[in-house]
């Protein structure tokens, strides 16, 4: 538990780090939920049932963009946790907002990505290969949604709560669960659209 | 005009008799509930002292009643195919084919995700934190969430009786055939939701056992003091945390076929339905230890405590679960070595399923030794104990027989394969929560549950059992195909008419446990357990008063062995009164997490009507519920130490009227605990 404006009493740390701990069991949990996705993914990947694959239909440029966005929200919050560890709650917040944003545009563009495929006539019906692939993606993509609203929540409660300890073992937890979206991230960056692409 | 979705009045069961009466029992056994509460006039108890409860004993409590209720429920099903298969030889029966698979769809998913996830929530919840010398679980309030997301997928069961139809498609759903394509109505959607949120709550449950058992144990309750049911309590929370993503996964996948035509496991357009089938297996071999491993834990705290005798084994015992718990991951495939995988993947996954028979025998022996020697005192749970040790034996064998791919081919799907299952499901997880239910009933209320009515239970059920299922495995040698409407060979129907006669014996051992319930409130002034350790027991559980405090432990207890309450009887130092208390922190009580269940129910039934204007609107509910809860950081409330002190007053006065050891006057006691010799 980092440092922070208020004192913590043994019970309450110790409360916090219950939390902590099944927070990361909750996160094991989700990581096998994404290993079944993936493991689907990479059966069906070749079930295109005569319509379009992986190599048609993925864009680089869109893919990398997507990556750069939250790969940078990560570390955005990174920045925000040091924020907190120092008691400083604008810049918590003002980390927060950025880290916010980074993520809104990550959505952005996977919305666009998706729409795109569907008006093309590639959407998740067209065939097992796009169930699987809009499966995997688009629950990673709700888990960043979910993140998002979360972010939101914890900014209102920076703003009327301040750094007390209970905020500031949530944001703790947020952070764990942004961070573990971005190594999820990175791997169906190359599972899904490196393999496709090349 | 959609704002209703599929739901019209058609959806009513006004079509057959049959599915009516069910429908009217259903809905009549609810208004007798609420006539009966508002008859008492206990509204304001049921709402304030139960529903917004996050003590960890009232939840175990309401996991536990919902086992029941659906457990008849369950019962019934099965009442209805035995007495449907011993008469249709030659004939179409009493109940229509669609009919009939509804019958046995809704039975195993009753059994099993609504009778016996409950029942086993619901007893650990009681108790392990009690044994671990714990004032609640982890998160008080993520307990209360799972038991009513487990209660909105009982209801979702209950509701397809009076609503529309339940899935054709067995407890396990395969496709193609599960898909929209073949089966287009409700049903599937009822069993896919029910199964999916009560999921959701069974994942959270798991966190919140492993989270408490890792952190919140008294001082010097190391692991190695773990008693034994904390020990697969453990093991099973794990078990549940990394088994269930895969039911969600497979389970969210088929409702993306259904409803979004999406090709998971279509047959056409790159589906593959044997996905499915390996991503559930995943899922439910592991789900089969997640069940009888708590059950193995009462079986070992009941034998003990019986036995007058120390665990023997203990170290053994705590092995045999860590193996169990890991095999368990490495035999999924047995369930359909059918597919047509290489031989050698089937020998793989049929060598590890023998070799998971052995650390399970290492168990059997463990309790035989304690056993040996031991003086034995036959009250309801050892004699359940004691009919599953014989019996399970039985099924087990026939589990390793099964596990031998040539011999699968030639039973798959027959019978014999429902009699093998059933006989490691009844006596092993059913037989060890009943034993859990008598043993640890007077802990919950404060009074012993009636001998006599629970000894004939176990009679019947016992005896019940062999004559329902025994005939099971020669139908399978005979070639008879599981879940038969009907059929012309007049070979089957003897057997078929003495498994109807066991399953009416077996009816007769759950009205004993009716009666015996009955019996038992209406006598509980003699039968009174003053003491809070009514068997003269070994773990920490027997040491708080009975029913305990909302705090458990008024003080912490120092653990200095195995066995910590019989240790510390040995040793001189129980029931001592403190120099002083302290203030204790407890959780208030809230009605979010009922109001989160309640818009649970809610969300899968507009799931399952395609009503999506009121599913999201269950969503938005949901989430506003979180944030005010997670807003909230004053959900704790202190109890001071002058109010801890009227408690504990009480209760030292109630001590000084009851007898020693209340087991002083059995004709098997085996005297005062002494210090024992590890094992």
């Amino acid at each position: 538990m980092s440092a922070t404006t208020m004192t913590v009493t043994p019970q309450d740390a110790a409360k916090y780090e219950e939390k902590e701990f099944g927070f990361w069991l909750y996160l094991m949990s989700d990581a096998i939920l994404f290993a079944l996705l993936f493991a689907t993914y990479l059966v069906m990947v070749g079930n295109a049932a005569g319509g379009p694959t992986g190599k048609e239909l993925f864009s680089l440029e869109r893919a990398a963009g997507e990556t750069a966005l939250l790969l940078l929200s990560s570390t955005t919050f990174g920045v925000a946790a040091v924020a907190l560890s120092q008691g400083d709650r604008p810049k918590v917040l003002l980390w927060l907002a950025i880290t916010f944003l980074l993520g809104a545009g990550f959505i952005f563009l996977e919305i666009g990505e998706f729409r795109g495929m569907i008006d093309q006539g590639a959407g998740p019906d067209r065939s097992g290969f796009l169930s699987s692939f809009f499966t995997l993606v688009g629950t990673h993509g709700l888990h960043v949604s979910v993140g998002l609203s979360w972010i939101a929540v914890m900014f209102g409660q920076v703003v009327f709560k301040g750094l007390t300890p209970p905020v500031a073992s949530r944001l703790m937890r947020l952070g764990l669960f942004w961070h573990f979206l971005d190594i999820i991230w990175v791997v169906i960056f190359s599972v899904v659209y490196l393999p496709g692409l090349l | 005009m959609d704002i209703f979705g599929r739901l019209t009045i058609d959806s009513l069961p006004f079509y057959s008799a049959i599915a009516a009466s069910g429908a009217g029992i259903t809905v009549l056994g609810a208004l007798i509930v609420m006539a009966v509460i508002t008859y008492l006039g206990a509204w304001r108890v049921v709402l304030f002292d139960w529903v917004s409860s996050i003590d960890h004993k009232k939840i175990g409590i309401m996991y536990i009643m919902v086992a029941l209720v659906m457990l008849m429920r369950g019962f019934i099903d099965a009442a209805m195919m035995r007495s449907q298969q011993a008469i249709a030889y030659n004939n179409e029966g009493y109940l229509p084919p669609g009919h009939f698979d509804q019958v046995f769809s809704s039975h195993g998913t009753i059994m099993i995700f609504f009778m016996a996830m409950p029942f086993l929530s619901g007893l650990i919840n009681l108790i392990m934190p009690q044994q671990i010398g714990s004032r609640d679980v982890a998160f008080p309030f993520m307990n209360a969430i799972s038991l009513w997301l487990t209660t909105a997928g009982a209801g979702l069961v209950l509701i397809s009786l009076v609503i529309g139809k339940f899935s054709t498609a067995g407890w396990t759903g395969y496709p193609p055939y599960s898909g929209s394509e073949f089966t287009p109505g409700v049903g599937v959607d009822y069993w896919l939701w029910a199964v999916l949120i009560s999921g959701v709550g069974s994942t959270m449950t798991g966190i919140n056992f492993l989270v408490t058992i890792i952190k919140c144990r008294a001082p010097g309750m190391t692991m190695l003091r773990l008693p034994l049911f904390t020990w697969t309590v453990f093991v099973t929370a794990i078990l549940m945390v990394f088994a269930f993503p895969s039911l969600t996964v497979a389970g969210g996948m088929l409702v993306l076929d259904r409803t979004l035509d999406m090709h998971f496991f279509t047959n056409g357009m790159g589906g593959n339905m044997m996905n499915y089938i390996n991503l559930f297996w995943l899922w439910g071999h592991p789900e089969v230890y997640i069940l009888i491993l708590p059950a193995f834990g009462v079986f070992s705290e009941v034998v003990a405590v019986f036995s007058q005798k120390r665990l023997f084994g203990y170290i053994s015992l705590v092995l045999a679960t860590m193996a169990i718990g890991f095999l368990s991951f490495t035999v999924w495939l047995h369930h359909f070595f059918t597919m047509g995988s290489s031989a050698k993947v089937n020998s793989f996954f049929g060598t590890m399923t023998t070799i998971i028979a052995v650390p399970t025998g290492v168990k059997v022996f463990d309790w035989l030794f304690t056993m040996y020697r031991g003086r034995i005192i036959f009250k309801p749970p050892m004699l359940f104990t004691l009919g599953f040790l014989v019996t399970f034996t039985i099924g087990g064998l026939s589990g390793v027989l099964l596990a031998l791919p040539p011999v699968d081919y030639l039973m798959h799907n027959t019978t014999f394969l429902i009699a093998h299952f059933h006989n490691v499901i009844i006596p092993g997880v059913l037989f060890g929560y009943i034993a859990g239910y008598m043993f640890w009933f007077p802990k919950a209320f404060g009074f012993k549950l009636n001998e006599k009515w629970g000894t004939w239970s176990f009679w019947c059920w016992i005896i019940g059992f062999y004559l329902a299922f025994m005939p099971l495995y020669l139908l399978g040698f005979l070639g008879m195909p599981r879940r038969m409407e009907h059929y012309e060979i007049a070979a089957w129907q003897p057997h078929l008419i003495v498994a109807a006669i066991g399953a009416f014996i077996i009816f007769l051992g759950i009205v004993c446990i009716a009666v015996q319930l009955i019996v038992s409130i209406r006598d509980r002034k003699t039968a009174l357990d003053l003491t809070g350790d009514p068997w003269n027991g070994r773990s920490l559980e027997w040491a708080t008063s009975s029913p305990a405090a909302p705090y458990n432990f008024a003080v912490l207890p120092q653990v200095q062995s195995v066995d910590a309450w019989w240790d510390m009887k040995a040793r001189g130092v129980a029931y001592q009164r403190p120099q002083q208390y302290e203030d204790i922190t407890l959780p208030k009580n809230t009605f979010v997490a009922a109001v989160i269940g309640g818009a649970g129910f809610v969300f899968g039934f507009a799931m399952i009507w395609y009503v999506w204007w009121l599913a999201i609107l269950c969503l938005a509910v949901i989430f506003v519920s979180i944030v005010i809860r997670a807003s909230d950081d004053d959900s704790d409330y202190v109890m001071t130490a002058v109010e801890v002190k009227a408690i504990e007053d009480e209760r030292f006065a109630q001590l000084a009227k009851a007898p020693k050891n209340e087991m002083a006057d059995d004709p098997g006691f085996a005297g005062e605990p002494v210090p024992e010799a590890s094992t």
